[in-house]
């Protein structure tokens, strides 16, 4: 019977009566170049996104290496200045922009519809989009590096110096069109991450049962949508001032600026919140798995999570304290840079409860999961101390700040994702990673990672500026820095274990399963590595451990995994509601589609266009991106965008 | 565990109304816009404060043109609203006049733009307000591009016949967006055609 209804009661099932194949034809990615151009897959796209983002850390990890050789001793100077500005500037670009937000962005896209209980993300086309503009932006910032054009200001890229009449090569002009790109990816990322926490989640997952993984991800997405605005605008106006002839931040003609600090830091301490608290969730839920316990204080640390993002509005103008504010301003930043360590101290002693009352099984994943809390206490504190005033005089622009910034970069996103690429690798793929390997893996790199940057503090008291490309001999820095670049090619050791583990382990690694570690959210109710539809059957969710029921006795309620809805009329997954996740509606989820991929070429000839003044490419550019739009929008019938939804 | 029994109501499929994602991704996109403007006017008052009141070239600005164009603008806003109640309440008639009424006040509030931009004495160029000035316009009218696009495009899937009361989430989602256009302007207006009366 063909019916036209905008109704249906949905057909609940168990598992083992729904036909696998059946479900597999309807979300299968097609095989070959043109399934590999047009999946949407959120599974296959956040692969691509950890690939593609630890090719970048890599990338950025030789740069600093590099460096390290040339300061390795005093008055060295086979890097001229140029080259060194260039090279601290990438490095800044890469593992900020191009790994840090995107590894995350990785795991979230990869793990969230399978935590969730859902088939993929709520926009799986713009999930795509987001990759290939990824993709697109950061080679075409690669591009002017690779010309010997790359960024030579420093990330945050402070102006007058790169205004044009200082930095007259395409240097700039390939860091801010890269920029303003990447934000597009950043963005629609974000809004897809807010739409599927809000309305995808599996019927019966209250707010108040979600992992703390998507706490995380959820609030560096609402974040990055308030502030990346203000880091696209600012490059677009120093874009103009250089190539259009506008003054925004021209000195004679009354610009300030200090205007670029105030938008560079609105955006850009919100945005050193985004690329870690999504890593502190997957400690916060990885944690558990390993101490055999529920994570001790989830309410307090969710909240926090958000607090922490609330007060992290406002306390841009911490990194601007010597730039001559009045009292008052650096008064009231002092005191928020200082509260905001209480939300940040709560989750450290959640983590640390955690382990206490647990029975810790010690794995690799446990200890760079628990080696994290050390990490971040470290930067944690060094923050404390900069947010006051007078030590940030005294501290400002020295070593010091280089060490506290990686500890707080590489302790609390890079230990996490290591941890976490450790704890699901067997989902992703299928098999272990193996854990003897592992061990000297984490060993090396916690060894490196603390002889390069432990002694950078001691550098930046003994006042060695950060930046400068080389040093004169008995400033009280010689050995301290010889220590450091020993330290970073020990790092460097540790990390190339942990890629011999992958590689190795993804052959002939041990069959994982699907729920090696015997861990209780929903992921791990789906195979190693899950069918492309994920779930046989949509989830009904009683509790936050779906898994561990049975055992924490919590409450009489028992979720359902292998028992729930079909929704096997094409595409489709539970839409629900954004609190309480009562079922409201059956959404209908587009096919695969090349539309995102072009979409994202349009968009990469329209910069190559106004890059090189070609106006003619911007504007087919960006008649290209219109165009694939409409087409991408086009109402469709099988999607219950229109009337004539029909099914049999 | 087949013991135990589901069961679920009658559940809505695909963009019904504003059930769907579609209106929620809406709703961020308007956050992100609206917080780009945000910044957009943080800039220019940020320079008001900082700066002489001699910055601003014509020390109070003419609202000759901009004062109706702004009420023009309003107007077409109402107008898409009335169509946009048409297609809730299945009358197409009102649906299509609505947007299309809609659509032609957006046009005019264009052309009216592009004459107000022409009558001015200074350029994006010529200094410091103007860059601002222009640059701050030209974002909107960018939006107002997007928006009466948007607006063609429902107008255009209206008369193809493709809504009904339940299914209509692109003709919402597309009304929603040009509301925002409008609700921007009146930010845009204020700050930089009034503020300057204040000082």
């Amino acid at each position: 019977m063909v019916t036209a209804s905008a109704e249906r009661v949905p057909r609940v099932a168990s598992q083992a009566d729904v036909s696998a194949s059946e479900l597999d034809e309807i979300w299968k990615t097609k095989p070959g170049i043109t399934g590999w151009l047009s999946t949407v897959d959120h599974k296959k796209i956040g692969l691509r996104y950890i690939v593609t983002a630890f090719a970048f850390l890599l990338l950025g990890g030789l740069e600093a290496l590099v460096m390290r050789v040339q300061l390795a001793q005093p008055d060295q100077r086979w890097l001229t200045p140029e080259q060194y500005n260039q090279l601290y500037s990438t490095h800044g670009m890469t593992m900020i922009f191009l790994y840090a937000m995107p590894i995350l962005s990785g795991f979230s896209n990869y793990l969230w519809p399978l935590i969730l209980g859902a088939r993929d993300m709520a926009f799986p086309r713009l999930n795509a989009l987001s990759y290939w503009i990824y993709l697109a932006a950061g080679l075409f910032m690669y591009a002017g590096f690779a010309i010997g054009a790359g960024p030579n200001d420093g990330w945050f890229n402070y102006v007058p110096l790169a205004s044009r009449t200082y930095n007259p090569g395409m240097n700039e002009d390939f860091y801010a069109l890269g920029m303003i790109f990447l934000g597009v990816s950043t963005t629609v990322g974000a809004v897809n991450f807010i739409v599927t926490f809000l309305r995808t989640r599996a019927p019966g997952m209250s707010i108040n049962r979600v992992p703390i993984l998507t706490w995380g991800t959820l609030t560096a997405s609402v974040a990055n949508v308030l502030v990346v605005p203000a880091v696209s605008l600012t490059f677009f106006l120093l874009w103009m001032d250089r190539q259009i002839g506008t003054h925004f931040f021209d000195v004679s003609q009354g610009g300030q600026p200090l205007l670029w600090q105030h938008l560079f830091w609105m955006f850009g301490h919100p945005w050193v919140y985004a690329i870690v608290l999504p890593a502190m969730g997957m400690v916060s839920d990885g944690l558990p798995v390993f101490c055999r316990r529920p994570l001790v204080g989830y309410a307090p640390v969710a909240l926090s999570t958000v607090a922490t993002m609330m007060l992290g509005f406002g306390v841009w103008v911490h990194h601007m304290f010597a730039t001559g504010l009045p009292n008052l301003a650096l008064s009231f930043f002092s005191g928020a840079s200082i509260i905001i360590t209480v939300p940040s101290a709560v989750a450290v002693f959640a983590w640390t409860a955690t382990i206490w009352l647990g029975r810790p099984v010690i794995t690799t994943a446990f200890l760079y999961f628990a080696s994290m809390i050390v990490l971040f206490t470290i930067g944690g504190v060094s923050g404390f101390m900069t947010a006051s005033v007078p030590v940030d005089w005294q501290l400002t622009d020295t070593y010091f700040v280089v060490a506290h910034i990686h500890y707080v970069l590489i302790g609390i996103n890079v230990f996490p994702v290591i941890g976490g690429l450790y704890l699901w690798f067997p989902k992703m793929t299928g098999r272990m990673l193996n854990e003897r390997l592992g061990l000297w893996n984490f060993w090396i790199t916690f060894i490196g990672f603390n002889l390069t940057f432990l002694p950078m503090h001691l550098t930046g008291l003994r006042g060695m500026p950060r930046r400068i490309y080389t040093y004169p001999p008995g400033m009280g820095w010689d050995e301290l820095n010889l220590i450091t670049t020993a330290g970073s090619f020990l790092l460097a050791l540790g990390i190339l274990l942990l890629l011999i583990n992958v590689v190795r382990s993804l052959r002939n690694g041990a069959v994982a399963g699907p729920n090696p570690w015997d861990a209780g959210t929903l992921e791990w109710a789906t195979p190693s590595p899950p069918p492309p539809y994920n779930f046989r059957v949509i989830p009904q969710v009683a509790s936050r451990h779906p898994l561990w029921e049975s055992r924490l006795q919590e409450t009489d309620e028992r979720s359902f995994v292998d028992y729930g809805m079909v929704l096997d009329h094409g595409r489709e997954t539970a839409g629900t509601t954004p609190l309480d996740g009562e079922p409201d509606i059956i959404l209908k989820m587009p096919e695969d589609s090349y539309a995102p991929f072009l979409v994202a070429v349009a968009a990469s000839a329209g910069f190559c266009g106004l890059l090189l003044h070609v106006w003619w490419l911007a504007g087919a550019g960006l008649l290209g991106v219109a165009l694939a739009l409409v087409v991408w929008l086009w109402p469709e019938r099988k999607l219950g965008q229109r009337v004539g939804l029909q099914h049999v | 565990m087949s013991d135990a029994t589901l069961a679920y109501p009658p559940l809505p499929e695909g963009a019904v109304r504003r059930i769907g994602v579609g209106w929620w991704g809406l709703l961020c996109a308007v956050l992100t816009e609206g917080a780009l403007f945000g910044y957009l006017l943080f800039s220019f008052l940020y320079y008001s404060v900082q700066l002489d009141p001699a910055w601003i070239p014509v020390r109070y600005p003419s609202l000759k043109l901009a004062l109706p164009n702004t009420i023009i603008l309003l107007l077409s806003s109402v107008c898409v609203w009335w169509g946009e109640r048409g297609v809730r309440e299945g009358r197409r008639g009102r649906q299509l006049l609505g947007i299309a009424a809609g659509l032609l006040l957006g046009m005019v509030f264009i052309g009216i733009q592009l004459k107000e931009w022409h009558d001015k004495p200074f350029s994006l160029r010529s200094g410091l307000f103007g860059s601002l000035f222009f640059t701050i316009t030209g974002f909107h009218m960018a939006h107002v591009g997007a928006g009466v696009i948007a607006l063609a495009l429902i107008l255009l899937w209206s008369a193809l016949g493709y809504f009904d009361r339940r299914r209509n989430a692109p003709v919402l989602i597309a009304a929603m967006y040009w509301h925002f256009v409008d609700a921007v302007w009146l930010a845009v207006f204020t700050v930089l055609y009034l503020t300057p009366y204040l000082w």
